[in-house]
């Protein structure tokens, strides 16, 4: 399961990534292995997504989504 | 000692600082409130990175002046160079030979985001280089309910801490202080990379001067990117060897890196901060966004805000414009009446002034313009923007932020060139300054009028939509659709360094700093002025010299004749006839002559020849110089006149009119597409920092206006 099948208000844990340069972009901006992210809303055309990281909000597109490995929060 | 009383002049010490931190984290306001207006804006050496400096002069508890010589580096999340922006920053903190390599460093963090912010400055701090760190939006930190201990957290960190609300200018005085005072390196290091890595670090510092082991890791991280070793290739080489030999790998490093840091400031956050959250203290931002990122009301808004920016940079800004060519134009005849006349006096009035004139008619778009884009970037609008839009343009090789300036450039393509600053990614941002002058400017308006007058009846179709008014607007949907079809296509062809990607974050709205707006358009207003107005004038008086110099005696005579019989008082019908004469025998008019066979498939004559030359200041001059070939005076009224004489001309080659439909249609085209404007050939060239973009862009240009024109008059004619 990737990030860009997280529904908008659903949270999930940051498990791995699977794009070695977006990797790095994203763990620098705080999104973290075992980090809890929250979907907020997509972009009226499906995409980009908004989610909550680390107390503020990150836009990112859904093929940049479909990097993250996340599973679903319990 | 007798001389001991007199002490040398007393210098005063420079200190450079860097002025560093994350986007949105208030660093323009602090960076206004250290300098005020005492600051400039300039390009980064060979790249298009905004390099913003400014002085502050202060005095310490001991009465001794400093001058700090400010940067403000442009906002980064970290210091891995993965666009240019953070790649200035990488090479300027990095490395001490930079010339702009600073003495100190200030970093501003935002306060309720500290993890975030903390990670920027701890791999400042292991560069090893003083820092003061400033902990910002302090306002915001108490509203949310965070508890910071200052203190224990300055020790962790080994750094002094202010703390600031930037806006209102709390902790600025404080933060001057620490300035003045002597800012240690900080002691120790919050992570040893030489753990991940200790051959390839040591290797490094044996090889090139670095200040800490932390630029060592650097180095070996990004070696392909900087460009410091471009003198010393084989340094590079010995690197690149001690990398392989150790096998370094740079991603697994970094991402070692990262972990490590976000550990540390984890821990630290952990013993220092408390959030006690505060009951009953709506979330605005979340609000907000629901409304601005709406499937309907996000769009409607968005469109209401371009359609008041499109008014205000079409319509408001008319009166200041016409101001300034009113004065323009008195002053001009009073200096011609008071100075001496001949050649001297023609070089200021219509060489000098009239470039002059063409310069500062353009402040109050630009004004207009910056000020609604500012307020827009400092309130989160635009990051919004980006986001509703971003699907939609990214097709097109464009960003949400393209927009702004390419509904502008229906205005005028000067400030929507420079108004492209706002699309952060480099790639995007050249694609939308090489097609904004495609859209169709109020320059083209006089153009067209003239032209659609002359061919197109003034007939109505379907009984209410009239056939000149349906023309006009297919014209500028033409200029729309061109600017987007060559974007979708310049996208395979422009280069880009870095990977794209849209990782960004949308900041928390805030109420819009109009004194950093006024800050940002002053400014705006002086790059135009003095850095591309420098070329405006010299192309003016290139233009000027073609159109009112010319070989031979001819030219001289005719001169002299006009000067001669406008003294005695001669009728304007006979002088207007001399001065076509003149313009005809001028450098312009040779070169009319030369070019008309390269013209003529296109259906123009050596007369529309001239036209395009001299239009090449802009393109509305078209008219006049139709009026002064026509033999028919500039004053306001006569243009029925110079449209009678075009009208009745005929085409040597074809017996019919000159100026029929397809050599209208072919004209319009010409000037839908053609590059004819030096003041955006010149602020592209202020803009990219090069002169390579404008003339590409000339050249595409050109070639389609060409191509157009010689498909449209060959299907008519």
């Amino acid at each position: 399961m990737t990030l860009a099948d997280v529904k908008p208000g659903q949270h999930c844990t940051v498990v791995s990534f699977t794009d070695e340069f977006l990797k790095l972009k994203l763990m620098e901006m705080g999104c973290l292995p075992g980090e809890v992210v929250k979907v907020i809303r997509l972009a009226p055309p499906g995409d980009p997504m908004a989610v909550s990281v680390s107390n503020y909000v990150l836009a990112i597109r859904i093929y940049e989504a479909k990097t993250i490995v996340v599973e679903p929060l319990l | 000692m007798l001389f001991t009383e007199i002490k040398p002049a007393k210098s005063v010490r420079t200190v450079k600082v860097a002025l560093v931190g994350n986007p949105n984290s208030g660093k323009s306001t602090l960076f206004n409130a250290l300098t005020g207006l005492n600051q400039k804006t300039a390009n980064f050496p060979g790249v298009t990175v905004e390099k913003r400096t400014g002085r502050c002069t202060l005095k310490n508890a001991a009465g001794e002046s400093f001058h700090f010589d400010i940067t403000d580096l442009p906002g980064t999340y970290s210091l891995y160079p993965k666009t240019p922006d953070e790649r200035i920053s990488f090479e300027v903190l990095c490395d001490p030979g930079n010339d702009d390599h600073p003495d100190m460093v200030v970093v501003i963090a935002e306060g309720t985001n500290l993890k975030r912010n903390l990670f920027l400055c701890s791999q400042i701090i292991d560069l090893k280089v003083p820092v003061i760190l400033v902990i910002n939006m302090m306002d915001m930190v108490n509203y949310k309910g965070i508890r910071i201990d200052f203190e224990g957290l300055a020790k962790e960190l080994g750094v002094k801490i202010i703390p600031m609300v930037a806006r209102k200018g709390i902790g600025v005085t404080e933060l001057k202080q620490a300035m003045t005072e002597t800012v240690p390196v900080p002691e120790h290091e919050l992570i040893d990379v030489k753990r991940f890595a200790p051959d390839v670090v040591e290797g490094i510092m044996a090889e090139v001067n670095v200040k800490s082991r932390y630029a060592a890791f650097q180095i070996a991280s990004n070696l392909e990117l900087i460009s410091w070793f471009r003198k010393k290739q084989y340094k590079k080489e010995n690197i690149k060897k001690l990398i392989s030999d150790f096998g370094f790998d740079a991603v697994q490093q970094q991402a070692l890196e990262t972990l490590e840091r976000y550990k540390v400031i984890t821990k630290f956050l952990k013993e220092h901060v408390k959030t006690e959250p505060v009951l009953n203290r709506p979330e605005w931002s979340s609000k907000l966004d629901s409304i601005l990122t709406h499937r309907i009301w996000g769009y409607v808004i968005f469109l209401t805000v371009l359609f008041i920016i499109f008014q205000a940079i079409f319509s408001w800004a008319q009166y200041p414009m016409d101001f300034i060519d009113g004065w323009f134009a008195s002053f001009g005849t009073w200096v011609h009446d008071v100075l001496p006349h001949g050649m001297l006096n023609d070089l200021i009035v219509n060489g000098i002034l009239a470039g002059l004139a063409g310069i500062v008619i353009f402040i109050p778009q630009i004004a207009l313009l910056f000020a609604f884009i500012t307020v827009l970037e400092d309130t989160g609008y635009m990051a919004r923007v980006s986001f509703i839009m971003d699907k939609l343009m990214r097709r097109y090789g464009l960003n949400g932020r393209s927009l702004i300036p390419l509904i502008s450039g229906v205005a005028c393509a000067v400030p929507a060139i420079m108004g492209t600053r706002t699309v952060q990614s480099w790639k995007q941002r050249i694609i939308t300054i090489m097609v904004i002058p495609l859209m169709s400017c109020s320059a083209r308006l006089p153009v067209y009028t003239l032209i659609i007058s002359m061919i197109i009846p003034s007939s109505d179709v379907f009984g209410v939509l009239n056939l000149q008014g349906l023309v006009m607007m297919s014209l500028y949907v033409l200029g729309f659709v061109a600017a987007i079809a060559v974007a979708s296509l310049m996208k395979f062809f422009v280069k880009q360094k870095e990977r794209d990607f849209f990782i960004m974050e949308l900041p928390l709205y805030r109420v819009p700093r109009w004194p950093d707006a006024a800050i940002t358009v002053i400014d705006k207003v002086k790059v135009f002025l003095f850095d591309a107005g420098k070329i405006i004038i010299a192309i003016s008086i290139v233009l000027w010299f073609l159109s009112s110099r010319g070989p031979g005696d001819n030219f001289t005579k005719l001169n002299d004749k006009i000067e001669t019989l406008s003294s005695s008082g001669t009728d304007e019908e006979t002088i207007a006839y001399l001065e076509s004469q003149k313009l005809e025998h001028s450098y312009a008019g040779r070169i009319g002559h030369f070019i008309e066979p390269a013209i003529a498939p296109l259906g123009f004559d050596w007369k529309i020849g001239i036209a395009l030359i001299t239009s090449f200041a802009a393109r509305e001059v078209v008219v006049g110089t139709m009026s002064t070939i026509y033999s028919a005076g500039n004053e306001a009224g006569t243009k029925r006149t110079v449209k009678d004489k075009m009208m009745a001309e005929i085409n040597p080659a074809t017996g019919k009119k000159r100026y029929d439909v397809a050599t209208g249609w072919s004209l319009m085209l010409f000037y839908a597409f053609a590059m004819q404007c030096m003041s955006t050939l010149a602020v592209v060239k202020r803009e990219t920092g090069d002169w390579k973009w404008p003339l590409i862009q000339l050249t595409y240009l050109s070639i389609l206006a060409y191509l157009a024109s010689f498909i449209v008059y060959s299907l008519l004619s």
